[in-house]
């Protein structure tokens, strides 16, 4: 689905990316994990066609996306979801979802529209509720609902989500997390950037730890909560020396 | 082909076993990048390794760029006893082994938890490569201890779900006794053993059919053709060659499918080429060369450009069985059995074999190399019986001079031969010095 090599991206003189290469498999939960900073929304933007690289192959469905604009990025099936869940703020919550499905109006699939507003409504019956309501006046728990409902509505095929779990409440992130699992099971592949690498993992099939512009470590979800490094790092520490063999 | 390898073979890990090349290698350079990245931050003598060399470790972007980092050698873990090379502190080491070593130091290797579940999946593959399933019953005559062999086969066998019997080697009746008592189905050993087995079998009498053995699963030591087909019909079953080594992981680095044509490596946690022993440079497509592994999942114990020292081939073409990764060859030899001999490449094995082909000559033997204007020479001693050396003058220059015939045709080179009398070449601990070096003399 998504084939990164050797990505270099650079702000100015100051290199964020160095070296990355990863991938995501078609159906896949992948999660990017790291500090502030390590690179982790450049790598997104990049992908999405916001930010130009200065080397490397970013392969999207085996096309080459570095340099295309976001729409057309959009338009081969890959949606971002932004961090800080940019939501249109004076606009109702409806007309920002349709505002996500710009690609299919254009396309002329009125009905597919329809059914796409539906699905949305399934994941988050909440936003159904709230469809009247001026999306500024959302919980921010709603606000990230919508912004990840909104990416959805162009049927994207994979769906990056930058840090949706920020700043929420432990049950709405839970009940976020659960929804990303609906949308994998519904055929999408996701690329998920946390910094709550311990959800996020237990989330994903897959993962990668980016720390200043490099991919450390990968590996399987698994080996990763297994991985002390990131357990001092990421995970709040290792567990008590004698604990060490309980955990499952 | 056969029947059976028309259809797939049954895989333990098919998602990584028959993974399509490119993906192979996008993972491969992943974890490449990744393994160069955690290396240089972490362990100073890597660190010192490539900026001695010049390599930014940031500038290897492709797996032939790994090509400029120096290659690491066993002088190199030896000088870093007992645990210089860890990458992780040692409260994170679930587990130790350490490499026998016949010469000096041991090398000490650890394993995290990560690395312990990689290394049992690993061969676990080699097992269900081999025929293993959760029926068999397998008999681990392998060492246990340092050594990986006992350990690395014992956990493989368990993940596939087989009854295993912890062992280990010796006690060669009882082994036999239980081999009959409890059904064993499969055996794993190292291939010379296996034929002492498979000796005193017949030595005790016991009819074969008292077996139900139908696995051998051999490593750990080079072998033959000649003996797998001695040991499959003397035990009549189908033994498969595995290899491995305890630097880089233990057993589970490759091993045989049914096809018996060459070894699929563990490619997704090692990178293998194969360079010219003398000059490090990539082998000829298709020649023999020297394996060097780079560990790409290893968190303990990471290697970069790992010298092996075994000689072997190397090919990605594909297998009948279905599988795509990468196959080794059977390990011809060591490199550090290689001479070179007034430019000419020669095995200490066949000289042996030679020596074995006469009638008269004892295999007992040394060879010194001794060097005459910067050109190897070679001498081979060769012991021979009381009665040949005090009575028969004559017959002994006959001997000598066959000899010398024989050796010349083998090698393509002459080398001088001296008979000396029975025991005066020394045998040290059992083990006689097979190659005396005088060239720096
Ligand atoms: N637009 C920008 N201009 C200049 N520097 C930037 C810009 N965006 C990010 N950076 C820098 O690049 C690095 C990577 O940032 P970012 O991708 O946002 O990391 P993360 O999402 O992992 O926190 C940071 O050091 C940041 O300061
Ligand atoms: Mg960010
Ligand atoms: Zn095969």
């Amino acid at each position: 689905m998504l084939r990164i090599r050797n990505l270099e991206v650079a702000y100015g003189r100051r290199l964020a990316l160095r070296r990355v290469s990863l991938h995501v498999d078609q159906g896949e939960i992948v999660s990017l994990i790291g500090a502030n900073g390590a690179g982790k929304t450049t790598l997104l933007r990049t992908v999405a066609g916001l930010v130009r690289p200065a080397g490397g192959q970013v392969l999207f469905r085996g096309r080459d996306t570095a340099g295309l604009a976001t729409e057309r990025v959009v338009a081969l099936g890959c949606s971002l979801v932004p961090e800080g869940r940019q939501v249109f703020a004076t606009m109702p919550v409806l007309e920002n979802l349709l505002l996500g499905a710009t690609v299919q109006y254009r396309r002329g699939r009125r009905a597919e529209v329809e059914a796409d507003l539906a699905r949305a409504y399934r994941l988050f019956p909440r936003l159904e509720q709230r469809a009247g309501q001026l999306a500024g006046t959302l919980s921010g728990g709603e606000q990230q609902m919508l912004a990840m409902a909104r990416a959805l509505m162009a049927r994207p095929a994979l769906v990056m989500l930058d840090e949706p779990s920020m700043g929420l409440a432990p049950l709405v992130v839970k009940d976020l997390f659960a929804a990303i699992r609906t949308v994998r099971a519904e055929g999408a592949t996701v690329l998920l950037v946390e910094q709550n690498a311990r959800a996020a993992l237990r989330l994903a099939d897959r993962g990668y730890v980016l720390e200043t512009g490099r991919v450390v470590l990968e590996g399987s979800a698994r080996a990763l909560l297994d991985n002390r490094d990131v357990q001092r790092a990421y995970l709040g520490g290792e567990p008590s020396a004698a604990r060490e063999g309980e955990r499952p | 082909m056969s029947d059976a390898s028309a259809q797939a073979a049954v895989c333990w890990q098919p998602e990584i076993e028959r993974m399509d090349r490119e993906a192979l290698e996008q993972l491969q350079l992943e974890r490449l990048e990744a393994t160069l990245t955690r290396v240089y931050r972490t362990l100073p003598f890597y660190r010192q390794r490539l900026d001695a060399a010049g390599v930014d470790p940031d500038a290897v972007r492709s797996v032939e760029d790994l090509r400029r980092v120096p290659f690491t050698t066993k002088e190199d873990l030896r000088a870093s006893y007992p645990y210089g090379l860890f990458a992780v502190p040692l409260r994170d080491v679930v587990r130790l082994h350490a490499s026998s070593g016949t010469t000096g130091l041991a090398t000490v290797v650890g394993y995290t938890r990560n690395d312990l579940r990689h290394w049992g999946s690993a061969v676990a593959r080699v097992l269900v490569a081999g025929g293993v399933t959760r029926e068999d019953v397998v008999q681990v005559a392998f060492h246990y201890g340092l050594f990986t062999g006992g350990f690395g086969l014992h956990q493989g066998a368990e993940l596939v779900g087989a009854s295993v019997i912890p062992m280990s080697s010796g006690h060669s009746r009882q082994q036999l006794r239980i081999m009959q008592d409890y059904r064993t189905t499969a055996l794993a050993c190292t291939p010379s053993y296996a034929m002492h087995l498979a000796d005193e079998l017949l030595e005790a009498g016991v009819p074969r059919g008292a077996l139900s053995l139908r696995l051998g699963l051999f490593g750990g030591e080079p072998w033959s053709e000649g003996l797998r087909r001695q040991l499959e019909e003397k035990l009549q079953i189908s033994a498969t060659d595995n290899y491995g080594l305890s630097e880089v992981l233990g057993p589970g680095v490759a091993g045989e499918c049914g096809e018996k044509r060459g070894l699929h490596l563990a490619e997704d946690h090692l990178l293998a080429e194969l360079v010219d022993p003398v000059s490090g440079a990539p082998a000829r497509p298709g020649a023999v060369g020297e394996l060097v592994l780079t560990t790409l999942t290893k968190e303990a114990f990471p290697l970069l450009r790992y010298r092996t020292g075994d000689l072997t081939t190397l090919t990605t073409e594909r297998c009948a069985c279905g599988r795509t990764l990468a196959r080794m060859g059977r390990v011809l030899g060591r490199t550090d059995d290689l001479l070179i001999v007034k430019g000419v490449k020669v095995y200490p094995s066949q000289i042996e074999a030679v020596l074995v082909a006469l009638e008269g000559a004892d295999p007992h033997y040394q060879i010194v190399l001794t060097r005459r204007a910067s050109m190897d020479e070679a001498t081979v001693l060769v012991e021979v019986s009381e009665a040949i050396f005090f009575d028969e003058m004559r017959r002994q220059s006959g001997l000598r001079e066959t000899i010398a015939r024989r050796l010349a045709e083998e090698l393509g080179v002459h080398v001088a031969v001296r008979l000396v009398e029975r025991k005066s070449l020394d045998r040290g601990d059992g083990k006689a010095a097979r190659v005396v070096d005088r060239r720096g003399a």
